[in-house]
């Protein structure tokens, strides 16, 4: 080689490795962008994903931003009633279905779930390339509802009003989700299959590691729960756009069956958004605090539980809509049983803290964070599964807030906390970690400014979903606000000096945590063909001290013991 | 030593093998193989999925019509029954061409029986189609489409008419589809004979088909013999 390649962020980590006849890194692999476009590669996919979640991201942020600065003050002085409407809903649509839901499982699932078990690719990589394309038409579809005037009914989609009295282009918009579920059940499709077909001798089931267990859990949810929003949707469009009888209660229709039905979806799909990020923690947890995770088997059994339990508890939306004493009684038991899993969660990472080596690098920062939102989220939907706290919060700003420490507290510092982690197993460099260190806590506070003081709002009775509001909740709102404007910062600040890692950062060697995983016993960035040799898995995941003797808290960190030749 | 079961087996073709199959360090042999069953065990997948899909659609079906069992039974008597029984008839036959494709790709002897099978498919695919569109055209004539004019009086056996297009419009479309991915190889059959023994394309294609002419078996009573007792 004559020319340093050290300029260009496509090339191996390590030039020197390059002497030793090495295959070049997948970043390198051609780099027109038709090379990209047409790239089979799980890892080339997972980027192309990464854009455009990232896109959809700030689109979405954007919507958000101009909805919070209306709430500023009490009266409508930004935008009307109508605008309003359709900004809220554009915030949801878009956060909901082309960031949340996509994001982990199709950047990171598709980076690392071949490598975390010892595969080439995905079973399925064409598969893989066509759900991209998928969700990038589907995207590109309710970007269109946008430019055609908007959509005023909320992510929801509440029948009668998005059948029989919305102007707005509902038909557009929920097209464009449909369009986007083929690409989820794509990708549910291929991480099952690859799961279960694909892994190197020696990863067991009880081996993998809880990342794999995640998206194979979330895959289940993406494949058993799409389809019937698909189905939800194409009643919605065939009432809306063809005149078929479908909701309409003039012909003796039901539109709480579209209740129904929705949320049939709509809750496991919170669990989709919920069960990545509690993959990313388990992964980044064990290797900042040198620490095998506490209680793995039930750390596996309660991912399922959640997948499971999910598809019971949608009734608990319901609650104000004249559902049976019955029904809501065993819904909202079904809801406190979901948490039970949740809390085995909160608990084993908190054990996994006890006797390790805790380090407070960034990504470590975004995951104790996570904790603390996710606890922060969790109790309070135990408060929205009784009854009489949610007859009485229902519709409120606190169930936003609910959802917000939930779905932004916790998934999105998960997200934060994997983008950090894995940035240079991705991309062959670092990121300077003080600035990082610097937006994980600005996100922190400024994510609890936002949405602590809504919990307030809310339970005093500031209902959500109106632009103009009494004026004794405005100090709430204006803490909400000012707390925005600290998050948009601490959201911008990533992609600043990720970027600027890219062409300025330092080398990445292939393991800088010393981690334990698979993924990082190849070079960073990994070549085409992911491993050099077959990898072949030896014990548990992990494996950061003995079994059975904690690391000694005063001694040096001790590198990982590799579970794999 | 020749046993002509073993001896008529389907060899497996090296250019069906796809990444990231041909980097497991198998032979090919196993490798083609264990790929075949990655594809079958993905459209499995799939069929679950679609089960869901037609659940909530007949979910739907189930939550209206207890609702409204009178109307539904006096719409139900609306429909053509025999057009109805007829596609029974064709879509059952069809899926045992369909069984038999499946089945008979597995041996190179057989190819040409493969190959007619495919076509028996797919031609009783559109047969079905045709009729469905008559049906169409009658019920058309007959003002059971909701809205003004419709024939019933009562609102809510509109409801069974919508239900009625809806899902007889969505298994169509899936029959459409179907219909395409059969023609597919009937066309590497016709250009590349030597393409369909073995191909693992034909098993997931007959198992999407399978799986289509089973939501018909559930739609037929469902549209057709309520309120038609005895
Ligand atoms: C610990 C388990 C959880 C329980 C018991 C729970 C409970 C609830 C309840 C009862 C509601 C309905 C409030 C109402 O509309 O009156 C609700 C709303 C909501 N929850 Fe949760 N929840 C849990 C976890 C989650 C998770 C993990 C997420 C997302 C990742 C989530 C996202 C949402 C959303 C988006 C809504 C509001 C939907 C809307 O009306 O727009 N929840 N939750
Ligand atoms: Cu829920």
């Amino acid at each position: 080689m004559s020319t340093r390649v050290a300029e260009s962020p496509a090339s191996l980590a390590d030039p020197d490795e390059l002497a030793l006849g090495l295959p070049e890194s997948y970043l390198s692999a051609g780099g027109t962008l038709g090379s990209w476009l047409t790239s089979t590669d799980h890892k080339r996919i997972a980027i192309l994903y990464a854009l455009s979640v990232t896109l959809f991201f700030f689109i979405g942020g954007a919507a958000a931003t101009l909805v919070r600065l209306e709430l500023f003050t009490p009266q409508a002085d930004l935008v009307g009633a109508d605008t309003y409407n359709k900004l809220f809903t554009l915030h949801g649509v878009i956060m909901v279905w082309f960031f949340l839901i996509p994001s982990i499982p199709t950047t990171f699932g598709n980076f690392l779930l071949p490598l975390m078990i010892g595969a080439r690719d995905l079973a399925f990589p064409k598969l893989n390339l066509a759900s991209w394309y998928l969700n990038v038409i589907g995207g590109l579809i309710t970007a269109t509802a946008v430019l055609a005037g908007g959509i005023d009914t909320g992510w929801t989609f509440y029948v009668p009003y998005s059948t029989t009295f919305s102007n707005t282009a509902v038909t557009i918009g929920v097209l464009g989700v449909f369009v986007s579920g083929f690409s989820t059940i794509a990708t549910g499709v291929n991480f099952i299959a690859t799961t279960h077909l694909l892994r190197a001798p020696g990863m067991t089931w009880f081996r993998l590691p809880l990342f794999v267990w995640a998206m194979y859990t979330t895959s289940i949810i993406f494949v058993l729960a799409t389809p019937v929003l698909a189905l939800t949707i194409i009643l919605v469009v065939a009432e809306r756009s063809l005149g078929l009888p479908i909701f309409d209660p003039a012909k003796g229709g039901d539109p709480i069956l579209f209740q129904h039905l929705f949320w049939f979806y709509s809750h496991p799909a919170v669990y989709i958004m919920l069960l990545p990020g509690m993959g990313i923690v388990s992964e980044v947890i064990t290797c900042f605090a040198r620490r095998r995770i506490f209680g793995y088997d039930f750390m596996v059994y309660a991912l399922v539980a959640i997948a499971v339990i999910g598809f019971f508890t949608w009734g608990h939306h319901m609650f104000t809509s004249g559902m049976s004493p019955y029904a809501a009684l065993i819904f909202s038991f079904l809801s406190f049983v979901v948490a039970v899993p949740s809390a085995i969660k909160v608990f084993n990472w908190t054990a996994t803290l006890y006797r390790g080596q805790v380090g407070f690098e960034s990504p470590m920062l975004y995951v104790l964070g996570y904790i603390g939102l996710f606890t922060v989220g969790g109790l309070t939907g135990l408060f929205l599964a009784s009854i009489p706290i949610d007859v009485h919060v229902q519709d409120t700003y606190f169930v936003v807030a609910h959802f917000h420490y939930i779905m932004v507290g916790a998934t999105v510092s998960a997200y934060f906390a994997g983008l950090h982690f894995w940035w240079p197993k991705f991309t062959g460099r670092m990121y300077p970690e003080t600035w990082a260190k610097f937006a994980a806590v600005l996100m922190f506070f400024g994510f609890n400014l936002t949405f602590f003081p809504q919990f307030i709002a809310g339970y005093l009775g500031m209902p959500r979903r109106y632009h103009v509001y009494p004026p004794e909740f405005q100090v709430w709102n204006v803490l909400s606000s000012s707390g925005a404007a600290v998050l948009a910062a601490a959201y911008l600040m990533p992609l600043g000096y990720l970027t600027w890692s890219l062409f300025f950062g330092a080398r990445a060697v292939n393991d800088p945590w010393n981690a334990s995983g698979l993924e990082w016993r190849t070079t960073s960035p990994p070549p085409r063909v992911n491993f050099f040799g077959r990898p072949a898995v030896l014990a548990k995941p992990y494996n950061y001290h003995p079994e059975g003797a904690a690391p000694l808290h005063d001694e040096p960190r001790i590198p990982s013991q590799g579970s794999l030749t | 030593m020749t046993d002509p079961a073993i001896a008529t087996e389907a060899p497996l073709h090296a250019e069906f093998l796809r990444e990231p199959w041909d980097g497991l360090g198998l032979p090919q042999e196993e490798a083609l193989s264990y790929q075949r069953f990655g594809a079958t065990f993905g459209i499995w997948i799939f069929i679950a999925s679609e089960v869901l899909f037609f659940g909530a659609l007949f979910l739907f079906y189930a939550a209206v019509r207890a609702e409204h069992a009178e109307a539904f039974a006096t719409a139900a008597r609306e429909t053509n029954i025999v057009y109805g029984t007829l596609n029974t008839a064709i879509l059952l036959t069809s899926g045992l061409s369909a069984a038999a494709a499946s089945l008979a790709s597995e041996h190179v002897p057989l190819r040409r029986l493969t190959q007619w099978c495919l076509v028996a498919t797919a031609t009783l695919g559109l047969a079905f189609l045709a009729v469905k569109g008559m049906e169409y055209r009658d019920d058309i004539a007959e003002h059971l489409v909701p809205g003004r004019g419709f024939k019933l009086p009562e609102p809510s056996a509109q409801l069974f008419f919508g239900f009625y297009w809806l899902s007889t419009g969505i298994h169509g479309v899936h029959l459409t589809v179907g219909i395409g991915l059969v023609a597919r190889l009937i066309w590497i059959g016709w250009r590349h004979p030597e393409r369909l023994p073995g191909n693992p394309q034909v098993e997931v294609t007959m198992l999407y088909w399978g799986f289509v002419d089973m939501v018909w078996l559930f739609l037929y009573p469902a549209l057709y013999l309520v309120g038609r007792p005895g």
